[in-house]
């Protein structure tokens, strides 16, 4: 399945031009973001799946953010997915991850 | 318009807080990552609307509704839209915004809370019905102009859909052309269970029960905060 590409087309139209305010949400998207991703492999590797959920939850939201229209509805339901252990989309999700953690730290 | 933020990512705070910044009459007084937090600074203030996340850890959105005595206009803001016919069971929740929150439809969000009167503070609850009279352990339902008999037992769930029921049993589905409520009236209350405002559930038949849902066979059904409460009660919980 083809991945998709990180934009910055939201962040830009709520800015209005506000430079101050993209500077500051890319540097608190790149620190949630790798956190989140940390925790998620965390919890994964501990079979934590409740936390599981909660990190790929949040990823997901950052995903909207970033104008990854496809891939917030793959993540949504490999969210829901989560609870019955299908893991649903999973391989998509993660190959997603270093996709946008790279992006983040080229916009810095 | 006093205004606070409820939400447990920086990111959604910040987002919701430059939306703001354009609402001449909208005054973000404070932002939390947590309900606990929320609720000692609602101790000492009083605001008009609480933009408020549902998807929380440990203390999630509703958790936080219920836990206020006299709740303001409460926004929710969430990654799903799973949850908005749950969130408008509460009579002073206003609107529900699907994040990330854009410019117009927050600006309608606010068009909303202008108009909004509370009509009630408490939710309301799911009118308990009398135990039918009929016990029997069988059901006929008319499918294509057939009676199908159905041993109630073995019900899954009912959902309903428009002007139809669907019917999951053990062993089949069936379709049916009636009201949910109808067919609520014809099972025992002992066993069933109007967990929804679209479902009634076979309690026997729970296999776990998460947040605000629970699991049946492999399909996972919505619980309504109002009627989580009278679930637990049902149930043998050690």
């Amino acid at each position: 399945m083809k991945l998709e590409k990180p934009n910055l087309l939201y962040l830009k139209t709520i800015s209005k031009g506000d430079v101050s305010f993209e500077n500051k949400i890319i540097d608190i998207l790149n620190e949630e973001f790798q956190d989140e991703v940390n925790n998620y492999y965390f919890y994964l590797k501990s079979k934590d799946y409740n936390k599981v959920k909660i990190y790929v939850h949040r990823i997901k939201h950052k995903m909207s953010i970033l104008g990854l229209e496809k891939s917030y509805k793959l993540t949504n339901v490999f969210e829901n997915s989560i609870r019955n252990l299908n893991f649903k989309n999973q391989d998509y999700f993660e190959n997603m991850l270093p996709i946008i953690v790279l992006f983040l730290k080229s916009i810095k | 318009m006093k205004a606070i933020i409820i939400d447990d990512e920086i990111t959604a705070r910040m987002i919701i807080k430059q939306v703001a910044s354009n609402i001449p009459d909208l005054d973000i007084l404070a932002d939390f990552s947590n309900a606990i937090q929320a609720i000692k600074y609602l101790n000492k203030n009083s605001v008009d609307v609480i933009f408020l996340d549902i998807h929380m850890p440990d203390f999630t959105g509703f958790d936080f509704i219920e836990s206020l005595k006299n709740p303001p206009k409460i926004v929710l803001t969430t990654s799903d839209s799973n949850f908005a016919l749950e969130a408008f069971e509460y009579k002073f929740v206003v609107d529900y915004m699907v994040k990330p929150v854009e410019f117009n439809r927050f600006q309608k969000s606010i068009d909303k809370i202008n108009t909004f009167v509370l009509v009630n503070e408490v939710p309301e609850r799911v009118e308990q019905k009398a135990e039918p009279e009929d016990n029997s352990k069988t059901l006929y339902v008319n499918i294509d102009r057939r009676l199908v008999k159905i041993d109630i037992p073995s019900i899954y769930f009912i959902k309903a859909k428009g002007d139809y029921i669907k019917i999951k049993t053990e062993t089949s589905n069936h379709v049916v052309h009636c009201p949910l409520k109808k067919i609520q009236e014809k099972l025992p209350n002992k066993n069933f269970l109007k967990v929804h405002r679209s479902y009634v559930i076979n309690i026997d038949k729970i296999i776990d029960i998460e947040d605000n849902s629970v699991l049946i066979k492999q399909d996972v059904i919505p619980v309504s905060r109002v009627n989580k409460n009278e679930l637990k009660r049902r149930l043998n919980l050690l």
